[in-house]
């Protein structure tokens, strides 16, 4: 199926980039279900999976009214190839370890608390509506994920050692955050879509604290431009315009191929199943 | 009028599937009810967007109504104003005590943006002391967090602010 065929306008392309946000990296988490670190925690994330899923039905349930043809949100989100999905790359990197799982859900949940706080706002009345649901749950997320992130990396050297890392393989994926594909820059204009530009500043500031709190340096070579350090270094802040996109266009990294490979197999081995 | 008064009643025998204790009107789920002779229309908001016994719940509340004769039923969903605890019934928080789970406070606690914060005690449905702490934002429903008490050591539920 085609992205470009079903839709005549630009909104759901929109509408689709956020719901498979939410899919994708509900879908990372729940692969963590049954195999968590203890039983709290592993409940604690499946319930942010299925957060992120319930947020995904509604925008894909959206795309799918826009969209106005035989299209559900079930074949959106099944039946759709790696460079029909439009989610940033940050999402679906591979979950790695605890820490690494925990980085991305905070670093992402650190971008939507922001994100949905100005889509409630949004001329797209139900974009808004959807917005005003999915803030009050992300609240929850940041601040579990928050307290991982300061837990894990002023913890052992051990974890600390780890979150370095985590923090070294997921941080150049950030700076697509804030890059507005071109689908967000002509719905920025009628008041539709957020600015993501102006989510750099509160992005950096909560992260930021967060990191100070946890012990982590703030990374110099990519994605980010404005941190306290990267102001300091010049040779830092410079290097730091750099990052990586292109998820947003469907340009991905090969480990949404594996992960589409497996949440779509049963719809395309049996199309249509129900059960 | 009358009739839409006999729908609310049917509606306060419909359970939630996960808090049996609770109806789906203690619940606040219910917006509005509609009816025109034929036709009935309910109104819905979801309490959060992946609740699983959404999908239970409108398919009971269909059932409900066409064993007692109505077979129009159309069920809407709306998001927006955004459910909160705020809008359970103090029935329903009572029910709620009853049966083991700790009731919402208000809902202004929700936004307690601290890291590692103390929210307002919560006081334990078994031994009402309220000398108890957290141990998961998370349990084992998305409306639940996991506390237990100090005094009588017995886990709990609490149905968090939302």
């Amino acid at each position: 199926m085609s992205l470009s065929s079903p839709f005549d306008s630009v909104l759901p392309h929109y509408v689709l980039h956020l719901a498979d946000n939410a899919l994708v990296l509900g879908h990372r988490n729940s692969e963590w279900t049954g195999h968590g670190p203890i039983l709290e925690q592993d409940i604690a994330l499946a319930n942010i999976a299925l957060d992120l899923v319930g947020q995904a039905r509604y925008l894909y349930q959206y795309a799918a009214k826009l969209a106005g043809n035989e299209l559900t949100e079930d074949s959106l989100a099944y039946g759709r190839d790696a460079w029909d999905f439009r989610n940033c790359l940050l999402v679906e990197q591979a979950n790695g370890d605890w820490g690494k799982t925990i980085l991305r859900q905070f670093l992402f949940s650190a971008w939507q608390l922001s994100f949905y706080d100005r889509l409630r706002e949004s001329r797209d009345s139900e974009l808004a509506a959807i917005a005003e649901k999915s803030y009050k749950e992300v609240i929850y997320h940041l601040r579990w994920s928050s307290e991982w992130v300061i837990r894990l990396g002023d913890g052992t050297e051990e974890s600390h050692n780890r979150m370095e890392k985590a923090l070294d393989q997921l941080w150049k994926f950030t700076g697509e955050l804030f890059v507005p594909a071109e689908y967000e820059r002509s719905l920025g204009t009628t008041g539709v879509a957020v600015d993501v530009e102006a989510l750099r500043t509160p992005w950096e500031k909560k992260v930021g604290e967060v990191f100070a709190e946890a012990q982590l340096a703030w990374p110099h070579a990519a994605g980010g431009v404005a941190g306290a350090d990267a102001r300091r270094d010049a040779a830092g802040a410079a290097k730091s315009a750099w990052a990586q996109t292109g998820g947003k266009d469907g340009r991905h990294t090969e480990e949404l191929g594996y992960l589409l490979a497996e949440m779509q197999f049963l719809q395309r081995a049996y199309p249509g199943c129900e059960w | 009028m009358v009739e839409s008064a006999t729908i609310w009643s049917l509606l306060e025998n419909i359970p939630d599937p996960e808090v049996p204790v609770l109806s789906v009107v203690d619940l606040g789920i219910i917006r509005e009810v509609r009816e025109d002779g034929r036709d009935v229309e309910i109104v819905l908001t979801p309490t959060y967007s992946g609740c699983p016994a959404m999908d239970v719940i409108r398919m009971t509340i269909r059932m409900e109504l066409l064993e007692h004769g109505y077979k129009n039923v159309k069920l809407t969903t709306v998001l927006s104003p955004a459910w909160t605890t705020d809008w359970m019934s103090e029935r329903g928080k009572e029910k709620l005590t009853a049966y083991g789970i700790a009731p919402p406070l208000p809902s202004q606690q929700v936004s307690r943006p601290d890291l590692f914060g103390r929210g307002q005690a919560i006081e334990c449905p078994h031994c009402h002391s309220y000398h108890t702490s957290l141990i998961s934002e998370f349990g084992s429903t998305a409306c639940k967090a996991l506390y237990r008490c100090e005094d009588c050591k017995e886990p709990f539920d609490y149905f968090k602010c939302h």
